[in-house]
């Protein structure tokens, strides 16, 4: 998604039938106007962020029940104890006063000690995040290359066997709960079911005790499961948006232009209607990624991946206060910042948004 | 005389009431030729069935867990067709049973987040300065939460109950509608004859309503089904996760319940398989029906059948 994809649509590409934009004037408009734009999102994700913070705090504070109660499991426990605890997080003070300490502490990066691990939430969440990263970013980069592909593809043959198949099996693993789905695989190919031996590990990312290359290998080994989960269930909705951008073009004058100028199929394809289709797919690819936190949550629960989804899941269901907050923190920001990312890459894709 | 009233030309509302009823038959003509989207109405046709007539079926003392018919986790035999449950209770029966939960939760939460979502998603693309910065930045917030978070932390916050699930899953989905309506409103307000309409002194309210809602409306209904399949799958996720109310059998529940009996581990197939194929069975439907109506709705689609 360079500035260089970006021109072809703007340009009308391939220099032959557009004149070529005049050489000062209406670029250096252009790019101011990006620039203003880019400011005003960049500005837009602060407030996000901010309003995420102050939430966070909220949210997690209206829970009824006292968490120093919830902390000790119901254990009865002298008050002496109780208002010891209390002390120690930081639960006696007045709420106003808790906010304030937390927002400083925040922008700091110190999330608090969580209840359960007695251990900074920002470390847990520093442990957990490598592992994360490698399941979601390997089954990110799969759902979406394969759903790019497939649903151009799809929606190029459009009506045809081949795009019938792949339609009616992206709408069917799209449809599947993927925590169900990683329990069955995990039955098949983990327990062994009838002749099927157990392959993959039911769970977990390491066996421990291998280093160098054959760590590398087990790590791999286990993230197999967990990745074709997230794989199978994500890449539909990638591929359904694709085909039906794609073919929204279609019927479009430019491609018939293109086509009576004598250009290659393959050409029309890719320089200009898919360029042209790309503006709603990354929409979603990025509004998808607070559904792929739903995943990983699940997965990694699934799995026993030692990752911030399975964290979560773990402090959910304490309810370790500090955690969740930081997670749910990590979570939404991560997300607003690939959201602002998108937003920055639209007017490049679609030079219609952002003048 | 009473001839040349019935020759009289008919009211304004016997004329609206004709066009509708000839659009809808027109609709229904062009509906039938896809062959997914009657396989998909079929379907959920089927399942609204065996909803609706599972008081008489099964009834609802299925559900309890004293006096259970049969012993705990039997295979399927002649007497419970899918096997019993950790209590004992018939896996069939609690599968009817369960998918009255399913169907409702996912349509009313489908309904609320769709309406939100196209609300906020036209006038947000319409309406562009302070008030579209405003609007966007809340559906951003709403957006960033992670959905199934946000749910959760509702679902425990509120009294355990499907109106607690509804309301969850319905004001935590509605964002993504917005977003993909906004930006189908952005561009197709930014064609030449949104301007045109504007420059013969088009309000607000006439464009949206008359050039962009229409252009929007396809995807609109697409997203409504496929926001049924999705409030069915996070219902079935929070009953999972354990924030769903407890006292009513759904899918998601008995898939809590197989996980928690160790029927992974123990290779239970007969106890996992059933409802996730049912969950995916509905989700799939309602796909389907979506996608024939998109596609009827939408002339340029026409190919996609």
């Amino acid at each position: 998604m360079t500035a260089d994809t970006a021109t072809a649509p703007a340009g009308g590409a391939d220099g032959a039938a557009t004149a070529a934009p005049s050489p000062r004037g209406p670029r250096a408009r252009t790019w101011a106007a990006y620039l203003r734009y880019g400011a005003g999102k960049l500005g837009g994700a602060a407030v996000s962020l901010l309003a995420v913070l102050v939430t966070g705090f909220f949210l997690f504070r209206l829970i009824p029940g006292d968490p120093v109660k919830t902390m000790t499991g119901g254990r009865p426990v002298s008050a002496e104890q109780l208002a010891a605890y209390r002390r120690e997080f930081g639960l006696d003070l007045p709420l106003w006063q808790q906010f304030t300490d937390y927002c400083g502490k925040a922008l700091t990066g110190d999330l608090g000690t969580s209840y359960q691990f007695r251990a900074p939430v920002t470390e847990k969440i520093g442990e957990a995040l490598p592992n994360t990263l490698l399941l979601t970013g390997t089954a990110f980069v799969l759902y979406t290359a394969l759903g790019i592909v497939l649903g151009t593809r799809s929606a190029w043959r459009a009506g045809r066997l081949g795009d019938r198949l792949n339609t009616g099996l992206a709408l069917t693993l799209y449809s599947v709960p993927s925590f169900w789905l990683g329990l069955l695989l995990i039955i098949v190919f983990s327990v062994g079911m009838g002749p099927v031996p157990g392959l993959f590990p039911t769970g977990g990312m390491e066996s421990g005790g291998e280093e160098g290359l054959a760590h590398l290998l087990d790590v791999a080994h286990h993230l197999v499961l967990p990745v074709i989960t997230l794989v199978a269930v994500e890449y539909g909705q990638t591929l359904l948006v694709t085909r039906s951008a794609l073919l929204d073009e279609t019927g479009s004058d430019y491609l018939t232009t293109a086509r009576a100028k004598g250009l290659r199929d393959d050409l029309v394809r890719r320089r200009h209607a898919v360029p042209n289709a790309m503006l709603p797919t990354m929409t979603l690819i990025f509004v998808n990624l607070g559904r792929t936190v739903a995943g990983v949550i699940l997965v990694e629960t699934v799995f026993s991946w030692p990752g911030l989804g399975g964290l979560f899941y773990q402090a959910l269901s304490v309810p370790d206060l500090p955690l969740v907050q930081g997670l749910f923190l990590f979570f939404a920001s991560a997300v607003i910042v690939m959201n602002t990312l998108a937003d920055l890459v639209y007017p490049l894709l679609d030079p219609r948004v952002g003048r | 005389m009473t001839d040349t009233t019935g020759a009289a030309p008919p009211s304004v509302r016997a004329l609206v009431r004709q066009r509708r009823r000839r659009a809808a038959s027109r609709f229904w003509r062009q509906y039938r030729a896809h062959r997914a989207g009657l396989v998909g109405l079929a379907g959920l046709a089927l399942f609204a069935l065996v909803a609706l007539t599972a008081p008489l079926t099964v009834g609802s003392d299925v559900a309890g867990v004293t006096d259970a018919p049969g012993r705990p986790l039997e295979g399927p035999t002649a007497e419970f067709p899918l096997g019993t449950d950790r209590f004992g209770r018939d896996l069939l029966g609690l599968l009817v049973w369960g998918s009255r939960v399913s169907l409702l939760v996912g349509l009313l939460a489908a309904a609320l987040s769709v309406v939100i979502g196209a609300l906020v998603g036209i006038t947000a693309g319409h309406f562009k300065g302070a008030y579209a910065t405003v609007i966007m930045r809340v559906t951003d917030w709403f957006l960033v939460m992670p959905a199934l978070v946000l749910a959760v932390a509702l679902a425990a916050v509120m009294p355990r109950s499907l109106g607690t699930v509804i309301l969850a899953i319905g004001v935590t989905s509605w964002p993504t509608t917005a977003r993909l309506v906004r930006a189908q409103t952005l561009a197709v307000e930014s064609r030449p004859y949104i301007e045109r309409a504007k420059a013969l002194g088009g309000g607000h309210g006439h464009i949206m309503t008359r050039h962009v809602l229409p252009n929007v409306m396809p995807l609109v209904l697409a997203q409504t089904t496929l926001m049924v399949s999705a409030s069915i799958l996070t219902e079935a996720t929070l009953a999972f996760l354990g924030v769903g109310d407890p006292t009513v059998v759904s899918w998601g529940g008995m898939l809590q319940d197989a996980r928690e009996a160790g029927a992974v581990s123990a290779g239970d197939w007969w106890y996992l398989v059933p409802p996730g194929i049912a969950i995916a069975g509905v989700a799939l439907a309602f796909t389907l029906c979506g996608r024939a109506v998109e596609s009827v709705l939408n002339p340029r689609l026409g190919v996609a059948r």
